[in-house]
C-alpha cells in the first residue's frame, strides 16, 4: 500500500525563473484572447455595424453641405476615415476591458489568480491581448479606404500598425484600470459609456481640432485619443495639410510626437492597472 | 492522510481558509503552511503545490476542453513534452478525451465538473482542494465525480482537501474537522468523531415534545436536543433503553427511532445545527440554475 504512494511520481512543476514566469503569463494570456478572437466572428462583423454607419450616413450626409477640407481639397468623408478607423480602435480597445469584469463573474479570473505567475503579468498580458484585437479591428476598417476615395499604399498601412497599436494599447490600459476596481458589468458599462462618448467626440475623429473655441481647445488637448487620430490621419492622409492638424501650444504635431505623447499616457495607465490588479484580493 | 474532509456550518469560516490556503486571501493574524510552505512568503511556490477545484466552475466556456487545458499547463509553466501526454491520460480517465476539441460552453455540468478535475490535476498538485466539489448535481452524477476522484487519487497519490454538505462525501474522508465560528472544533477520523456520540442516537416525535424532554430528564437523567420538531437523544444501548423510555413517558409517541451516530450526529453535537443536506443543496441548485443561465 505505502510502496505504491512511494512508487508514484510526485512532482510540482519546477520553480521558473521571475522573467520567465512573467512571460507565460503574458504570452498565455495574450493567446487567449486572440483566440477567443477569431473564434468569435459575429462580434468582429458587429463591431463595424456602428463605424460604417458614422463613416457612410453621418460622413456622406455631412460631406454634401461642408465643401472641401483642407489643402488638398479632402471631402467631410474623407476627412473622418481615420477618425472613423480611430474609432472603432477606441471602441473596441476600451470596452474589451469588459472581458475582465466576465472572467471575475463568471469564475476564470480565480484559475489566473492562483496561477503561478505574477499579477502584473495578468495586466499587460491582457492589454496586450486586447490592443491587437482592436488594431486588427482597425486594419479591417482600412479595407473600406476605396470606398472614400482614399488610396493606401502599403506601405502607408505598415506605418499605421503601430500607432494604431500604440493607441489601443493606451485605451485598453485605461479600460483595464477602470476594470479592476469594477465588480459589476453594470457600473463597469455606467463608467465607460460616461469615459468613451468625450474621449471619442473630443478626439478630432468627426471635426479638425483646430479654430475651436479657448476652453474646448483645452479640452480636445486633454484627450489622449486626440494625439492616436491625428497621427494616424497625418499617415493616411498625407496631403491634408496643416490646417487639419492638431497643434499643441502653437507648435504642429507630428505622428511621432503624436506616438511619445499616446506612448506615455499608455505607459501611466498600464502602470496604474498594474498597481490596481497587485492590491486587489 | 489522502482525503482530508473540511465540515462546519454556512458562514463558519471554510471559504475564508480555502481562500487563505489557495493564496487568494492574506491571513490576518496566525500561521499558515500548505505543503510546507508559506502562502504569505512563497505564494508562487504553493500555488505550484496545489491545485484547485471552486465552488463554481472557473473554465473559459469560449475554448475548447484542450485549449483550457492548454493554458493551463501554460500558466504553470509545463512544456508540451510534459502536459501534453497527461492531459490525454486526465481526460481518458474523465471520459472526455472524444470531446477535447469541443467547445466547453457545450458541456454539461457534470462535464465542465470533470474537466476541472482534469485541469486541477495537470500540474501533478501535492493537494488538490476541492470546495463543494459535487453541489448542485444529482446524486447519480456526485457519484460518477466521486469514482472519478478515487481513480485519480489512487493513480497520482495527491491530498484530497475537500469541503462539502453531503454526508456521504464526509464519510469517504480519512480524517475529518470540523469548523465552527471560525474555530476548529475537532479532528480526527469519522470513526473516531461518530465515537464521541454516546452510543446509539435515538430520534422521537411525541404529542408534547418539552413534557417529554423533561420526563426523560427526570426518569433517566438524560439530555435531550430540540431539531425540527424531533427529540434526539444519546443512549449506550439503545436496543434495550426503547422499551424502558416508550414505557417510562406518559406522553403519547408519534414517531421513534434508532440508529448508530452518523457524521451528521456529530456535526449537531459540535456546532449545534446538521448538515442539512436537502435544503443547502436546494439553494445551491437554484443557484447553479441561475449562473448556467446567466453563462455567456
Amino acid at each position: 500500500m505505502t510502496s505504491r504512494t512511494v512508487a508514484v511520481e510526485h512532482r510540482s512543476p519546477r520553480a521558473p525563473g521571475r522573467v520567465t514566469a512573467a512571460l507565460d503569463g503574458i504570452v498565455t494570456l495574450w493567446y487567449r484572447d486572440l483566440l477567443r478572437f477569431f473564434r468569435d466572428r459575429s462580434r468582429i462583423v458587429g463591431s463595424f455595424a456602428q463605424p460604417l454607419l458614422y463613416l457612410f450616413i453621418f460622413g456622406s450626409g455631412l460631406s454634401a453641405s461642408m465643401g472641401r477640407l483642407g489643402g488638398a481639397g479632402l471631402s467631410y468623408v474623407q476627412f473622418i476615415f481615420p477618425g472613423i478607423v480611430s474609432m472603432t480602435v477606441l471602441f473596441t480597445a476600451i470596452f474589451s476591458a469588459v472581458s475582465i469584469i466576465w472572467d471575475r463573474e463568471f469564475g476564470f479570473l480565480k484559475e489566473i489568480l492562483v496561477a503561478p505567475i505574477p499579477r502584473w503579468s495578468l495586466a499587460v498580458g491582457k492589454a496586450l491581448g486586447r490592443s491587437t484585437t482592436a488594431m486588427l479591428q482597425g486594419v479591417l476598417m482600412l479595407s473600406f479606404a476605396p470606398l472614400v476615395g482614399v488610396s493606401l499604399a502599403p506601405r502607408l498601412v505598415l506605418a499605421l500598425l503601430p500607432l494604431i497599436f500604440l493607441t489601443a494599447f493606451a485605451l485598453s490600459s485605461l479600460g483595464l484600470l477602470v476594470a479592476a476596481r469594477m465588480r459589476s458589468l453594470e457600473g463597469f458599462q455606467l463608467v465607460m459609456n460616461f469615459l468613451m462618448m468625450p474621449i471619442f467626440f473630443l478626439s478630432g475623429a468627426l471635426f479638425p481640432l483646430n479654430n475651436l473655441p479657448g476652453w474646448l481647445t483645452v479640452f480636445t488637448r486633454l484627450d489622449p485619443a486626440a494625439y492616436g487620430v491625428d497621427a494616424i490621419r497625418h499617415v493616411t492622409l498625407p496631403g491634408a495639410g496643416p490646417a487639419l492638424g492638431l497643434t499643441l501650444f502653437g507648435h504642429p504635431m507630428t505622428p511621432l510626437t503624436d506616438a511619445l505623447v499616446v506612448l506615455a499616457f499608455g505607459a501611466l495607465m498600464i502602470a496604474l492597472a498594474v498597481r490596481a490588479f497587485q492590491t486587489q484580493e | 492522510m489522502r482525503i482530508f474532509g473540511f465540515l462546519g456550518p454556512n458562514g463558519a469560516g471554510k471559504s475564508t481558509t480555502i481562500g487563505v490556503l489557495c493564496t487568494l486571501l492574506r491571513p490576518s493574524a496566525g500561521q499558515v503552511r500548505v505543503a510546507g510552505l508559506d502562502p504569505t512568503v512563497d505564494p508562487d511556490g504553493v500555488r505550484r503545490a496545489i491545485g484547485i477545484i471552486f465552488q463554481d466552475p472557473s473554465l473559459d466556456a469560449q475554448l475548447t476542453a484542450l485549449e483550457n487545458l492548454a493554458f493551463h499547463a501554460r500558466v504553470y509553466h509545463l512544456p508540451g513534452e510534459v502536459w501534453r501526454p497527461r492531459a490525454e491520460r486526465l481526460l481518458r480517465i474523465v471520459d472526455l478525451w472524444d470531446r477535447r476539441n469541443d467547445v466547453v460552453k457545450t458541456f454539461s455540468g457534470d462535464m465542465k465538473r470533470r474537466l476541472e478535475i482534469a485541469r486541477g490535476l495537470l500540474h501533478q498538485p501535492r493537494v488538490l482542494f476541492l470546495d463543494e466539489p459535487t453541489i448542485g448535481l444529482d446524486p447519480q452524477t456526485r457519484e460518477h465525480i466521486w469514482s472519478y476522484l478515487e481513480q485519480l487519487r489512487a493513480e497520482t497519490g495527491t491530498t484530497l482537501f475537500l469541503t462539502t454538505h453531503y454526508m456521504d462525501e464526509a464519510e469517504r474522508c480519512d480524517r475529518i474537522a470540523i469548523i465552527d465560528h471560525g474555530q476548529i472544533v475537532a479532528l480526527d477520523t469519522p470513526d473516531g468523531l461518530k465515537s464521541r456520540v454516546g452510543g446509539d442516537v435515538i430520534t422521537l416525535r411525541t404529542r408534547d415534545n418539552a413534557r417529554a424532554a423533561a420526563l426523560i430528564r427526570e426518569r433517566f437523567a438524560l439530555d435531550t436536543a430540540h431539531l425540527d420538531g424531533t427529540l434526539r437523544l444519546e443512549v449506550t444501548d439503545g436496543e434495550a433503553f426503547i422499551p424502558r423510555l416508550v414505557a417510562g413517558l406518559d406522553v403519547p409517541i408519534e414517531t421513534i427511532s434508532l440508529r448508530r451516530p452518523s457524521l451528521d450526529d456529530v456535526f449537531i453535537r459540535l456546532t449545534g445545527r446538521a448538515m442539512r443536506d436537502e435544503e443547502v443543496s436546494g439553494i445551491d441548485r437554484m443557484r447553479a440554475h441561475m449562473r448556467a443561465r446567466w453563462r455567456r
